[in-house]
């Protein structure tokens, strides 16, 4: 018989009365009502822990620096001793052959019970190579730990979307995890790196409650991804008050204006950093004075400029965007009904003539 | 009396445009160019209000009125789709082009060749000619529908999930462009393409009702069409 989740964090030397404030914390930050932290613990006390297997493709760590520094240090420590306990090749005790090995015995013992969280993404180009696991390519790894695997958390910009290794001319040809693993149900938690309090929200819902959270189209949870930066910024009202910082440093810089003009990418950024903030609450991009570069959207290495607010549309030249591209069509377009005006004037003032 | 005189045919003016469509036409021009001002505002907004934030709604103030004259332009084109259906023949014109008919892509190419100054004369038409259907059916009928989809899945990330503007538009429209951002992008560079329409329509209305054998703009305002010679249609109308 497994251990259950509570006789983990027992053993972890946690209270009964921090393990019951880690359930009414958990409840309250996944949007529940009070009676569901009931709920959780009874869900810990008696469910089996299910095994996690946190694999590393193509990436920078940032994900798990980030889930590391959870805010509240319960969820930090709890969640990571039971992911730790079984595979993460980042911050796990074993390596070498003992490490790969129990990628093994999870997949074995727990076919079809375990959880793959994926942190990075497999290049493809060149059977693989640019991402070497345990002398295997990456990609023969994830395919082989997901293969009886229940659910993939798809960690990070990388793994959901590609991220700076997939942006263009994406010389490996970095994949997203979707794309290669087509049949298994996969829970996106974007970001570069993702909130640390939302991944390890995301990590107790499904221990807890045994299933995905509910998500959007895009796959990610609902409860994490539904709004804007933009919907929740404190610098809204200075939005709808059409009060902007024009430039670096200047008098709006000071006041706190929005950051719209300078590029800031919250209207079209779907994650929560505008309400849990990050490193314990304590600020986020936009409260240190910078815009959102929008880290959890699809391709936004390749979106231009952080610091503009429209879009590059390099089809058309390197300085180009919707303004310049449809501006330049409108203003020849002009041009020409002038000219066939003049034409016509001209063509019309003969004729008359002629008559 | 000669059988020559008998032949001369004199044209009567004909009620082509029907009140509820001039109606139309017109809210739906000061709708575009409403929304082309405040969306261009949106994108490039102006400079920075001095004072309280409480004080101030510029934005907001240009956003309510994008989105308002949006409503009403969606409305509009709702209502125009129907009155396809409803109104007389000539209401159909723009909306279902008979772009099979090799006797319609004719009087496409004869009146390209009466723009490009090769043909002599145009034809007459009582409704709209081939090419005038063509690039309203591809700029204005297309475009607009383009700008409300896509204006319907933006405004609909400002309502949020569970309004039936993200219901409907946004929850599939920005999943298909990749992300927010592209909607965006998209929708400005479309945008300019309905400004383009714009100024083609203007220019060209004014010009064929300077040049070509019927009345135009006078049309729009007073439904009926006008004929400036005696010789007989020889357009034909689809």
């Amino acid at each position: 018989m497994t251990e259950t989740f509570y006789e983990v964090m027992r053993r972890q030397g946690i209270s009964r009365r921090s393990f019951l404030k880690f359930c009414s914390l958990t409840a309250a930050a996944l949007g529940l009502g009070p009676e569901f932290a009931g709920k959780i613990a009874h869900a810990m006390e008696n469910k089996p822990r299910i095994p996690i297997l946190w694999l590393h493709g193509l990436e920078c760590t940032c994900c798990s620096e980030s889930f590391i520094r959870s805010a509240h240090p319960l969820a930090k420590d709890v969640i990571l001793s039971m992911v730790s306990l079984d595979y993460d090749d980042t911050i796990m005790a074993a390596s070498g052959h003992q490490a790969e090995a129990i990628v093994e015995e999870i997949v074995e013992k727990y076919k079809g019970n375990y959880i793959v969280a994926v942190e990075g993404n497999p290049p493809l180009n060149e059977d693989g190579m640019y991402c070497i696991i345990g002398g295997k390519p990456f990609v023969e790894q994830l395919r082989y730990a997901t293969e009886h695997c229940k659910a993939i958390i798809s960690w990070g910009s990388c793994a959901s979307y590609g991220c700076v290794q997939a942006a263009r001319p994406n010389p490996t040809r970095a994949t997203p995890v979707h794309k290669v693993i087509t049949d298994k149900p996969i829970i996106k938690v974007p970001g570069c790196p993702p909130i640390a309090e939302v991944m390890t929200a995301v990590v107790t819902y499904m221990l807890t409650f045994e299933r995905m959270p509910e998500l959007d189209r895009q796959g990610r949870p609902k409860m994490f991804y539904s709004q804007r930066i933009h919907d929740k910024c404190y610098r809204r009202p200075h939005f709808d008050a059409g009060q902007f910082v024009e430039s670096w440093d200047d008098e709006g810089a000071r006041k706190g204006y929005c950051l719209y003009k300078m590029g800031c990418k919250g209207p079209t950024t779907y994650n929560a950093c505008s309400t849990i903030r990050w490193n314990e609450g304590t600020s986020f991009p936009i409260q240190a004075g910078h815009g959102c570069i929008g880290c959890s959207e699809d391709g936004f290495w390749d979106k231009g400029s952080w610091y503009a607010r429209l879009t590059d549309i390099n089809q058309f030249g390197i300085e180009s965007n919707a303004d310049a591209v449809g501006g330049g069509v409108a203003a020849v377009v002009g041009g020409a009904v002038a000219a066939h005006a003049a034409v016509s004037a001209v063509k019309r003032a003969a004729n008359k003539g002629e008559e | 009396m000669t059988s020559k005189a008998a032949r001369v045919h004199a044209e009567p003016a004909v009620y082509v445009y029907e009140a509820p469509l001039r109606l139309w036409h017109w809210i739906n021009a000061l709708g575009i160019t409403v929304l082309a001002v405040t969306g261009y505002f949106i994108g490039s907004p102006l400079p920075s209000m001095p004072g309280e934030a409480s004080d101030n709604f510029l934005m907001g103030y240009i956003r309510f009125a994008h989105f308002a004259a949006g409503y009403v332009v969606a409305i509009g084109f709702l209502f125009r789709l129907y009155w396809a259906v409803m109104g007389n023949e000539h209401a159909r014109q723009i909306i279902l082009p008979p772009l099979f008919n090799a006797e319609w892509w004719k009087g496409v190419f004869h009146e390209v060749r009466w723009y490009l100054f090769l043909a002599k004369e145009p034809k007459k038409y009582i409704g709209h000619n081939p090419l005038a259907q063509l690039v309203m059916y591809v700029m204005f009928v297309w475009g607009i529908l383009f700008m409300i989809v896509t204006g319907f899945a933006l405004y609909g990330e400002g309502t949020g999930m569970g309004s039936w503007q993200y219901e409907l538009f946004s929850a599939w429209v920005v999943p298909l462009f990749g992300q927010s951002q592209d909607v965006h992008t998209w929708h400005h560079l479309i945008m300019w393409y309905i400004i383009t329409f714009v100024i083609i329509h203007v220019y060209v209305a004014v010009r064929e009702d300077i040049m070509s054998r019927q009345s135009i703009i006078s049309s729009m305002i007073s439904g009926w069409r006008t004929f400036k010679d005696t010789r007989r249609t020889e357009g034909d109308e689809f």
